[in-house]
């Protein structure tokens, strides 16, 4: 909207924000970010779905900040980054998976845990007499400067995280949707939620180097909410929710790499557009379903009715 | 009724902290006999599903299934919860639910096991619930959801049904469904039904027998023996009214104790 007024006034703030001026160069010097950029898609938009399923969007936040804390911490003491926003992150999902079995004292524990800990990343970077971009970058993203170190980091923990979320698969879905029977059919219910958090844990901490810790809830809740709008398929969802946090994260990166402006927004954007056209397409349905389902309601309950 | 017994409770005892729910339980449940299980909450029903489940131990005595000791996920035992709504939206469809209890507990995505498929249609099917297969789960009503459930234990045909108030929360017409179809199910296939039900009119036609906890003690035998104003009233210690209406049973006079509401749950409900 902003930028439909902006570009009658002012051309040239069109051209800060999509500009795409010697793309090919760009992207071949962004290569990292691209690939950065996929593989969190597929990592986030696969633990989006059971983020979606657990109702943990809340916890989510909760473990980007301790990640923040965690990461400043790393800068101030001179470490790996990666390293401190990972260890915020563990700590973060264990004492929320341990300690909030029940959903409403998670959410307590959460928003308890949750402004300490970003109260603590502000004080590291208060401490912190570095580069400002460094500081921001932990709570907006700094997808652009990411590094093959980094990278090699980031794939490592995308193999352990998808292939502990194969494992886990089917208990974790049943676990998730239906735990009464899942506990009676023999899924280690209890077992599966701190582990389950670990995971996810792993995937905030990544995230934040990327994202920044403000915004992973863009690439790891919105996709499956936009997914589980249009289909009711836990396998289709999960598909959905994939290609979607895929096309947010590549599709940002590409729409912002000729400008100066951080990559964030066009990802968060890109994420939320999604999310709005699943809406619209769950609407335009509902339109001619009740017809199908007005005709199926009446239709008598069980043949075999006793009386 | 002949055959081995499927389920057998020898001399069980269930306390909580200084108080004893019931003790020296035993009871044998053979193939295709349906067992209600009546009681105020926190009688301790529930608990002794979990027992039979092999996700709680007793305070004491032994559990057995058909002849051996419970074990967690066991395919000889199926279970239908109460009714609960799922909050939209949910990726959940009917036939997903079913599948969950095909293979639900087994590791990896099982994605490439394509044989599960016909096991589910069948098992919808038989529940006369093939037609609401693609349904989501968050959109059926609670007898449409009931009978899925239904579906879903049945689908590795169990030889122990144990069934946790499925009936909660449905209306009259519905509960006859849910219930006849599982009286068909123990007829046509020996499956051995545990009822577990606050009110007994819906299964009444059925039920071979019942068991009733109530204030530390407990009575099984026919409806005929336990449904009664002598046995009621020794099994509460107190005057209980058991009249025969048109076919239905109704109590009156269940004192009221934290262990005998039958309806709302008291605040101070042992956690079961």
């Amino acid at each position: 909207m902003s930028v439909v007024l902006a570009s009658a006034a002012d051309p040239s703030l069109v051209k800060q924000v999509f500009n795409f001026d010697d793309y090919g160069a760009l992207l071949s010097l962004e290569r990292n970010s691209v690939i950065a950029g996929a593989v969190l898609g597929l990592v986030c938009g696969l633990i989006s779905a059971f983020v979606m399923m657990r109702d943990l969007p809340f916890a989510v936040h909760g473990i980007s900040e301790l990640s923040f804390a965690g990461a400043a911490a790393a800068l101030l003491a001179g470490v790996s980054v990666v390293e401190g926003s990972l260890l915020g992150s563990l700590v973060a999902a264990l004492i929320i998976g341990l300690m909030g079995v029940r959903a409403r004292d998670r959410n307590a524990i959460i928003g308890v845990l949750m402004p300490f800990g970003l109260g603590l990343g502000v004080l590291f970077l208060a401490l912190y007499h570095g580069r400002a971009t460094d500081k921001f970058g932990l709570l907006i993203g700094q997808v652009a400067s990411i590094d093959s170190p980094e990278l090699s980091w980031l794939i490592g923990i995308s193999v352990v995280v998808v292939a502990a979320l194969l494992v886990m698969w089917r208990p974790l879905t049943f676990a998730s949707l239906d735990a009464d029977v899942a506990a009676a059919r023999g899924v280690p219910v209890r077992l599966l939620s701190p582990v389950f958090m670990v995971v996810l844990g792993m995937v905030v901490a990544m995230s934040v180097q990327i994202v920044g810790a403000l915004l992973v809830l863009s690439i790891v809740c919105t996709p499956a909410a936009a997914a589980y709008r249009v289909t009711a398929s836990p396998v289709r969802a999960a598909v959905l929710s994939v290609l979607f946090a895929t096309t947010a994260t590549v599709g940002g990166i590409l729409l912002a790499l000729g400008s100066l402006l951080p990559i964030t927004p066009y990802i968060t954007s890109v994420s939320f557009a999604i999310y709005v056209v699943c809406r619209v397409i769950e609407r335009m349905r509902g339109r001619t379903r009740p017809v199908k389902v007005a005709a199926r309601v009446p239709a008598p309950v069980g043949a075999g009715v006793h009386t | 009724m002949a055959g081995t017994p499927v389920l057998e409770l020898v001399d069980c005892e269930l306390r909580f902290g200084s108080r004893t729910l019931w003790q020296g339980l035993t009871l044998d449940v053979r193939p295709g006999e349906f067992v209600a299980v009546l009681g105020a909450n926190g009688s301790g029903k529930t608990t002794l599903l979990r027992a039979v489940l092999g996700l709680q131990p007793l305070s004491g005595g032994q559990v057995l299934i058909d002849g051996a000791p419970p074990r967690r996920g066991s395919p000889l035992v199926g279970y239908i919860p109460q009714e609960r709504r799922l909050a939209p939206p949910t990726p959940l469809r009917a036939r997903d639910l079913v599948q969950l209890g095909v293979d639900g507990a087994r590791w990896g995505t099982g994605l490439r096991s394509t044989a599960r498929w016909q096991l589910v249609d069948d098992a919808l099917a038989s529940v006369d619930a093939g037609h609401i297969a693609e349904r989501p789960v968050h959109l059926l009503s609670g007898g449409e959801q009931q009978r899925v459930r239904i579906a879903q234990s049945l689908v590795n045909d169990p030889r122990l049904l144990l069934c946790d108030e499925p009936l909660l929360s449905l209306d009259l017409n519905h509960q006859r469904g849910v219930v006849s179809l599982i009286d068909a199910r123990r007829r046509s296939h020996g499956t051995a039904v545990i009822f577990v039900t606050h009110e007994i009119n819906p299964v009444l036609p059925y039920v071979d027998r019942v068991l009733y906890l109530a204030d530390g003690r407990f009575r099984t035998g026919t409806v005929d023996e336990v449904m009664t104003s002598a046995t009621l009233s020794a099994l509460y210690d107190a005057p209980v009214e058991v009249l025969r209406i048109g076919g239905r049973v109704v109590v009156a006079g269940v004192p009221y104790t934290p262990a005998a509401e039958t309806h709302d749950p008291p605040a101070d409900e042992v956690a079961v």
